[in-house]
């Protein structure tokens, strides 16, 4: 989707500033949030993708004013009500006022090494031959989906070169709806900076995108 | 956005609002805690509930939270660099395998499950962003700083990224190349920056307390700190 979250390229947002010696949490909160979101993520309710969509379509008044930990709070509010895990009213109320459902998957503190360790690889056995190879001169489709998509605005309809083929990954557009992981070619792709941004870009800019093969065509 | 009102703590809380804090505690006993700000009881509340209905534990949300902030940080990346320094042939397994080269340090895990090093030269400098989120190698930088989460760095890096280097006190040279990579997938990249001049024959700890004190920001090394990114 065209949402919020997408900016590359936008402008007006300010200078980067840079906090000096910063902590990695400004609260409490901040802190709680982030295990929470961990800790339910594991329940298996849902995926990296949809929880990515789920803060990201929002909107947009309400995904700029909010900070970071706050979009993942909402985001957690709202996977959880999908999922059927947490109710409205239990939002509204602060408290539980039914049993949730069964989990057997509930993260413990004694796995929590292991489980952070592991991480959640997305790189999934090929089962077709890659469609392009270092070096191949590729366009990016014009896409507009109302659904998830990493293919970013600013990168759209534009040429570029392959770098690296990084083997095949779950594919977000259809992970995020609960498509499955129909996974596809993953490829690194570099613009020159005239493409992306015209006669005006930066001098010696380029700019690369990790994209999946169904995002690209041959030139 | 990093620096909004509700991105602060309860010590700035306390500093600003000292009367506040106190009659927060002048309650009676059973009375809500109106202390709260409106995100803190937010969170609270989700946290209550999740933990009623027996879905998390909240021992796993603090050793959650005590990894990263007390095991998982910069300096895993600075071994990294360092070792990239004074053993060609790990710059080199680097290069071809950064996730097996950097796991092979004993960093892994969510967050830098698929890694690509990517290294600085006299030519070309690397810049690593994620315009789309918040997409950054935990596993050898740690939990990403707010203004790498931010719009103001996330929107600008791909357009001027020399803009962004200079405010980070880094000006470079016209005929030094400027290559960004946005995180779009799962792929975690981490710049290898070059060599610092006057380092030859140093041992790979000495280079390592040379790249840590690089990570401060606001100072000298906040070129390197970009460059981790």
């Amino acid at each position: 989707m065209n949402g919020p979250h997408d900016v590359g390229g936008m402008m007006g947002f300010g200078p980067i500033d840079p906090e000096p010696d910063e902590p990695y949490f400004h609260a409490t909160w901040e802190q709680r949030v982030l295990g929470m979101t961990l800790c339910a993520g594991a329940l298996g309710h849902w995926n990296l993708d949809e929880s990515r969509h789920a803060r990201e379509n929002r909107h947009p008044a309400d995904y700029y004013q909010s900070s970071y930990y706050e979009i993942w709070q909402k985001g957690l509010e709202r996977l959880l009500v999908r999922h059927g895990v947490v109710t409205d009213d239990e939002l509204a109320a602060g408290r539980s006022l039914t049993p949730g459902p069964e989990s057997k998957r509930i993260l413990t503190a004694d796995r929590v090494p292991i489980t952070l360790r592991r991480g959640g690889p997305v790189e999934r056995p090929a089962t077709t031959q890659a469609r392009f190879a270092p070096g191949d001169r590729v366009a990016t489709k014009v896409l507009n989906p109302h659904t998830h998509t990493r293919l970013p605005r600013y990168a759209r309809g534009k040429v570029g070169v392959v770098e690296r083929v990084h083997g095949c990954h779950v594919f977000p557009d259809s992970n995020a709806h609960g498509h499955g992981e129909n996974p596809q070619w993953l490829y690194n792709v570099c613009f020159d900076g005239r493409e992306l941004w015209g006669a005006d870009a930066e001098a010696g800019l380029s700019v690369s995108i990790d994209a999946w093969e169904p995002y690209l065509d041959p030139v | 956005m990093g620096h909004d009102h509700d991105d602060h703590g309860h010590q700035d809380h306390h500093d600003d609002q000292p009367h506040d804090h106190h009659h927060g505690h002048d309650h009676h006993d059973g009375e809500p805690d109106n202390h709260l700000t409106p995100i803190e009881a937010r969170v609270r509340a989700l946290e209550t509930i999740l933990t009623d209905k027996g879905l998390i534990d909240p021992a796993a949300i603090d050793a959650i939270v005590d990894t990263y902030q007390n095991e998982v940080g910069p300096r895993n990346g600075a071994a990294v660099v360092a070792r990239s320094w004074v053993d060609p042939d790990y710059a080199a397994w680097l290069a071809s395998d950064a996730t097996a080269a950097i796991e092979s340090m004993g960093f892994a895990g969510r967050q830098g499950e698929h890694m690509q090093a990517v290294f600085n030269t006299a030519e070309v400098h690397n810049l690593v962003v994620c315009t789309l989120c918040s997409c950054y190698p935990w596993s050898v930088l740690g939990l990403p700083p707010v203004w790498y989460k931010s719009p103001p760095y996330r929107s600008r890096a791909v357009i001027e990224p020399r803009a962004v280097l200079s405010e980070f006190g880094l000006t470079l040279p016209e005929s030094t190349a400027v290559r960004v990579w946005d995180s779009t997938a799962e792929l975690r990249y981490l710049v290898i920056p070059m060599r610092p001049d006057g380092t030859d024959g140093w041992s790979e700890d000495d280079a390592m307390i040379g790249t840590a004190l690089a990570t401060a920001p606001g100072t000298a090394g906040a070129e390197s700190m970009v460059d981790a990114s």
